[in-house]
């Protein structure tokens, strides 16, 4: 259960200013891929700057719902430019804080703030822009080509846990593949380039794992008194044994596993598998 | 208005159970007065000694299983991966296990990390299910593949309540000559069991789950087995598990058991009946609400609805102002970022999993408390709804 705060519990209970304002100078309509929360919210502005009204409509947790409410009662009688100050933080004071892993909420409703200030002065933020591929949750193309490259996803399933995006009646999973296709054809094309050859002869591998090892790995198990040898290479599999001190560690297979076949993997070929030749 | 006797509407028996009174009785002369090693050799130990022999006979009575195939553990995940590892120890040429994309984390979780556990490449076969949770028997005959070590499937789902043919599919492993786990720990006491009519080589349960208390649990070894402790030390249970007894909690357990076996019929008849009407009513007064997992394939007291447009934890909150108790698949709820992987492994959309509500139900709800939670449920989806978004009704 979380621990909430007497203040979230009570904005969650009684929310303030639930709906959309009669006269919207401005929406903001945000998602978050995080935990599967919503938040449209809707601002009055007058013609001195001042936010007269502001109302929302949440689809999502306790806290998500308690930071919605409390942003559209820090932000009335607010100017732009002192609406346009709130961060992420204040929303999370104002409720007392909030759950480290929900924090995201509060991030919610400062990019709520943000989407509907922009709206109002008829800028167009960067996420915005683009076309519409997900029609049930509203998510761009542009939102999903940014999370597929900085989450490196590989699958629509992974699109649709990031951005939602296919996760409504999944009539866009087509157009999300093709979209996958796109950005991960590129990704790799500028990565291969940079990229150690794909292919390898087993004379290449041994020589280039016996480089990595001695340059690598080799100085670190000597500091604890031990020493690795190469026994063999098959295929992808690639047998050691560790010597001196490190034969008799307990953690050996530790070693093998996260030390010796991440480099590996990282420096030499990225489908090598390490085995302890003795066991 | 309807009322409720008690306090508190718990209808979260898939989560834990309450300790039952009978077996709180049996269990604390083990406490007080009877705190003696049953390893000792004094005579007041060896009447703990005999309530171990008591406790454990009453648990193959309610498996069809015998009293030497019972080891006691200290909970179903243990139990589990005591089974696993021992497979794999069986088998060390064997690198692959069968299992299901919707299993307990106690299992997934398990062999998400045997490579680094072991030390070796394993692999992992993780069987569909389709839209009702159901498993396609093609697929899974197809997985039975000679590097096959051991094929672990729960028998009943935590989550949906569905239950798999573990009959058929024991028999069909054995035919392949590959070993068969069942995480039971749903399923035991509230569907008849006897293993001695089924291929089954491993089963877990959990204690805490047919109410008895916390921290106890079971893995039946089918006589013939060949078996490979996971702790290792003293000679209690056989040399199978070593380590002191938890003789309180084994001696309430078997009670438990004993009690599951006398209310089994309870549980199928009048428990089903209530869950029905919940599941009904529910379904029947409030809008784009979708049962989750299939009707009739199903343990009987498990009922998992999604209400679409709306979040689970905050039904569960508003739900606990009333002092009614279930749980939900929702992301929010568990601190992960995603939904239930079971209701995602069935295809349930994300408008449906973050809203998905499990209630389960145990010998003790009452007719009373079912219709408070039908009473007071249309207003919490509803009030919801208003604020949402994606709700356009």
């Amino acid at each position: 259960m979380w621990e909430y705060t007497d203040k979230v519990q009570e904005h969650f209970l009684n929310p303030r200013n639930v709906g959309e304002v009669e006269k919207i100078s401005g929406t903001g309509d945000v998602g978050s891929l995080a935990c599967g929360d919503a938040l449209k919210l809707t601002i009055t502005v007058d013609d001195k700057n001042v936010i007269t009204d502001a109302k929302f409509k949440t689809f999502g947790c306790a806290s998500a719902i308690a930071s919605s409410s409390a942003l559209t009662e820090m932000v009335k009688g607010m100017t732009l430019d002192q609406a346009e100050k709130i961060t992420n933080e204040d929303i999370a004071d104002f409720l007392g804080g909030l759950p480290k892993e929900k924090m995201h909420c509060s991030v919610m409703g400062r990019e709520a703030l943000e989407a509907a200030i922009a709206d109002y002065r008829g800028l167009v933020l960067p996420m915005a822009e683009g076309e519409i591929v997900c029609e049930c949750f509203g998510v761009t193309d542009i939102e999903v080509r940014r999370a597929i490259q900085e989450s490196s996803l590989r699958s629509v399933e992974e699109i649709t846990n990031f951005t939602k995006a296919g996760g409504g009646c999944g009539k866009c999973e087509d157009k999300l593949r093709a979209i996958l296709q796109e950005t991960v054809s590129e990704v790799t094309t500028t990565k291969l380039k940079e990229l150690k050859p794909k292919r390898m002869t087993t004379l290449q591998k041994i020589k280039k794992i016996e480089e990595v090892l001695e340059r690598e790995v080799r100085p670190g198990l000597r500091k604890d008194g031990g020493d690795i040898e190469l026994v063999d290479v098959d295929g992808d599999f690639v047998m050691v044994t560790l010597l001196g001190q490190c034969k008799s560690c307990a953690k050996s297979q530790t070693t093998i596993k996260e030390y010796v076949e991440k480099k590996l993997r990282e420096l030499v070929l990225e489908s090598l598998i390490v085995e302890d030749a003795n066991s | 208005m309807s009322s409720v006797k008690n306090n508190v509407v718990y209808m979260d028996n898939n989560a834990t159970t309450s300790v039952a009174p009978e077996v709180v009785e049996e269990m604390m002369p083990f406490l007080t007065e009877f705190y003696g090693n049953p390893s000792s050799m004094y005579s007041f130990a060896g009447k703990v000694g005999e309530a171990l022999k008591l406790a454990r006979k009453r648990v193959a009575d309610l498996l069809g299983a015998e009293p030497e195939e019972i080891t006691f553990t200290s909970c179903g995940t243990e139990s589990d991966s005591t089974a696993l590892l021992s497979a794999l120890q069986t088998y060390p040429e064997k690198r692959r296990i069968v299992t299901t994309r919707v299993e307990h984390p106690a299992v997934k979780n398990l062999c998400d990390s045997l490579d680094t556990l072991t030390g070796h490449k394993h692999r992992i076969t993780r069987l569909k299910v389709d839209d009702q949770g159901v498993l396609d028997m093609a697929e899974y005959e197809a997985a039975l593949t000679d590097d096959t070590a051991i094929v672990s499937v729960m028998w009943a789902n935590n989550e949906t309540g569905v239950i798999f043919p573990i009959a058929k599919m024991a028999k069909m492993a054995k035919d392949r000559g590959i070993l068969f786990h069942t995480d039971a720990v749903q399923a035991v006491g509230k569907v008849p069991i006897n293993l001695k009519e089924l291929d089954v080589d491993f089963l877990s349960l959990s204690g805490h789950k047919l109410h008895a208390p916390k921290g106890v649990g079971v893995l039946y070894v089918k006589r013939g087995t060949i078996f490979t402790p996971f702790l290792t030390g003293g000679h209690q249970e056989r040399g199978r598990r070593a380590g002191t007894e938890n003789v309180a909690s084994i001696v309430g357990l078997g009670k438990a058991c004993e009690l599951a076996a006398l209310k089994m019929e309870d549980e199928n008849s009048r428990v089903r009946k209530l869950r029905d009407k919940l599941e009904a009513g529910l379904l029947a007064s409030i809008p784009n609400s979708l049962l989750n997992g299939h009707k009739t394939d199903r343990l009987p007291n498990t009922c998992n609805i999604s209400f679409e447009y709306v979040e689970g934890e905050a039904i569960l909150l508003h739900m606990n102002r009333y002092n009614i108790c279930a749980s939900s698949g929702s992301a929010c709820t568990s601190g992960s970022l995603e939904p239930s992987h079971v209701l995602r492994a069935m295809g349930v959309p994300f408008t449906a999993a973050h809203g998905s509500i499990r209630f389960s139900l145990s010998v003790y709800n009452t007719e009373e408390e079912v219709d408070f939670v039908l009473e007071k449920m249309p207003a919490i989806i509803e009030s919801l709804r208003q604020m949402s978004p994606f709700w356009k009704g």
